[in-house]
């Protein structure tokens, strides 16, 4: 399952048309409004999550762009899941700021959120899926 | 073994005290001080068991488990756990569910490197934390098993038996693995960056089960220990067992040597200490929470529980290169104090370490074992046999070292 929050911005021609509907029908997406304008023949917005199996995310993309909205992604933010974390260090290998560190002598794995570059390159590094990216609201 | 110690104490006697609630436990990582301070003798006399701990991914995991008998009855021989095959060539409905075994449709490392985000090990810790499980059974059907499929969910309390059941755990040592490669490479022993980009290790060191009892003069069959969270047993010595690994003057193994079989009702377990892992472009695993009671016995135990991280080797390997090759070679070694400092040298070249291995639930299994013992809930198992290597007549001159 793969998912980003997306801002699409539709022009005059395309927004009269169902795309939101064919991304869930076509490309079996499924997606969560965050905020919308639209308003018939003028420039539209839309904020929204948009969550689907990777292949029919790319697919999902390519039609939505093929159509002429514009797409652009809201930057994720990292968190980690407490109670899956066990605390093994394995992230530090890959996290390039820091964020994920290792404490001593405790031996205890920090993650500082502000260090944090929301880079992902921890979430599939972590044995216990425990870092997250979730969608950073405040941006939007 | 024919020794004469200062302090002699039996199993019964050891037990004797747990149950009235007066034994005296530390942890490994405590009874180092304490025979600095005091001794070794002192410290065998004062202690009567030094709990250990260790927290890592162990492949070699799995759960057997009998499913119940149906109505019609089935003489499983394909099963799928949340769509994970387990294996079923056993009696009708009893299955062997592997740590590693990905679920059927994944993509495994077609698209590099895979994620492997679900399998056996997970499987297992759904089970512990009270999830339902899908279970599929497929039987070609005999006379006296006509049914040829079952599909029902299934959950860890209506299972007739569920028993963990680890073929190889707990090994004495590990390498420290480094990559001489150019590029990122994702092995068991996690992600490994290029020309020596980071060096990665997994054991607990000097709370280690086997590194306090190089010799296995106390851990053997019937050792009762706390595995995932509930009581376990060491039924046998693991596989790949090879107490004959090369040894430093200490007696500590160099290098992988001795493992573990062990068992347990996984029933009573918990997910905290039994977790489901994916090793990225690798494949699935479990990882494990495990603490072994070391009773003291005399004064050549609290000689061996007081090892420091100092004293502890690992072998520094090239997985870029030389362990896929199977050269054997080694980079020279490196001291478990140096690993947990966060960097060492290899070439004159600093690399970060990073563990794999979890000490902060070591930790935590050490002291909830030691609480077990102190309540007198975990009494001693005194061993029936001991494991290859026991026989070793290793001479440490005990009485010199003692303040
Ligand atoms: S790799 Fe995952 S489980 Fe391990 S310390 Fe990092 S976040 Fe926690
Ligand atoms: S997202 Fe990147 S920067 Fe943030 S913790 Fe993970 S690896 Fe570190």
């Amino acid at each position: 399952m793969h998912a980003e929050m997306l801002v699409l911005q539709f022009s005059r021609e395309v927004v009269d048309q169902p795309i939101i509907y064919r991304l869930v029908k076509d490309f079996d997406l499924e997606f969560n409004l965050l905020k919308a304008a639209i308003n018939p023949r003028q420039e539209g917005l839309i904020v929204m999550e948009l969550r689907g199996h990777p292949k029919d995310f790319r697919r999902g993309l390519k039609y939505l762009r093929d159509s002429g909205v514009k797409v652009r992604k809201v930057a994720g933010e990292v968190r980690r899941n407490e109670d899956r974390c066990y605390q093994c260090g394995t992230c530090t290998a890959v996290c390039p700021t820091g964020a994920l560190h290792i404490e001593r002598p405790s031996m205890a794995v920090a993650f500082e959120a502000t260090r944090c570059s929301a880079c992902e390159l921890c979430c599939p590094t972590c044995p216990a899926h425990a870092m997250e990216v979730r969608l950073n609201r405040s941006a939007v | 073994m024919v020794a004469n110690y200062q302090v002699n104490k039996t199993y019964q006697e050891i037990n004797e005290k747990i149950k009235k609630g007066q034994a005296v436990v530390v942890t490994a990582e405590e009874i180092i001080d304490l025979v600095r301070r005091k001794g070794e003798a002192a410290a065998a006399r004062t202690v009567d068991v030094v709990t250990t701990g260790t927290f890592s991914p162990m492949c070699s995991s799995g759960a057997i488990i009998n499913f119940g008998h149906t109505k019609p009855p089935i003489k499983a021989s394909r099963v799928w756990l949340n769509n994970v095959p387990a294996y079923a060539g056993l009696a009708a409905v009893d299955v062997y569910l592997g740590a590693t075994e990905p679920t059927a449709d994944d993509p495994l490392n077609k698209v590099y490197p895979g994620e492997f985000k679900y399998g056996g090990g997970h499987v297992i810790q759904d089970l512990v934390a009270g999830k339902a499980v899908h279970l599929v059974a497929e039987a070609y059907g005999t006379d006296c098993y006509p049914n040829k499929r079952v599909e029902k969910d299934i959950t860890l309390k209506q299972l007739v038996n569920a028993v963990l059941f680890n073929p190889r755990n707990c090994y004495q040592n590990y390498n420290c693995a480094v990559n001489l490669s150019n590029r990122t490479i994702y092995t068991y022993m996690g992600p490994l960056r290029p020309r020596a980009g980071n060096a990665n290790f997994c054991t607990a060191g000097q709370l280690s089960p086997l590194f306090n009892d190089p010799y296995y003069r106390t851990i053997g069959i019937g050792t009762r220990i706390f595995l995932g969270g509930a009581v376990g047993y060491v039924c046998f010595p693991g596989t790949q067992h090879n107490p004959a690994k090369p040894r430093g003057e200490n007696g500590i193994p160099l290098g992988p040597a001795g493992t573990l079989m062990v068992l347990g009702d996984l029933k009573k377990m918990s997910p905290r200490h039994l977790v489901g892992v994916s090793l990225l472009g690798y494949g699935c695993s479990l990882t494990v929470g495990m603490g072994i009671p070391i009773p003291m016995l005399n004064e050549e135990i609290a000689h061996y529980c007081a090892v420091t991280d100092e004293q502890l080797l690992a072998p520094i390997v090239d997985y870029g290169h030389d362990y896929p090759a199977a050269t054997g070679r080694i980079l020279g070694q490196v001291s478990y104090a140096q690993l947990k400092s966060g960097k060492m040298t290899l070439d004159g070249q600093e690399i970060p370490t990073v563990p794999l291995s979890s000490l902060v639930r070591a930790r935590e299994v050490a002291q909830l074992l030691k609480e077990w013992i102190e309540k007198g809930q975990f009494l001693l198992g005194e061993p029936v046999d001991m494991l290859p290597g026991s026989e070793e007549i290793h001479c440490v001159r005990t009485a010199s070292r003692d303040s």
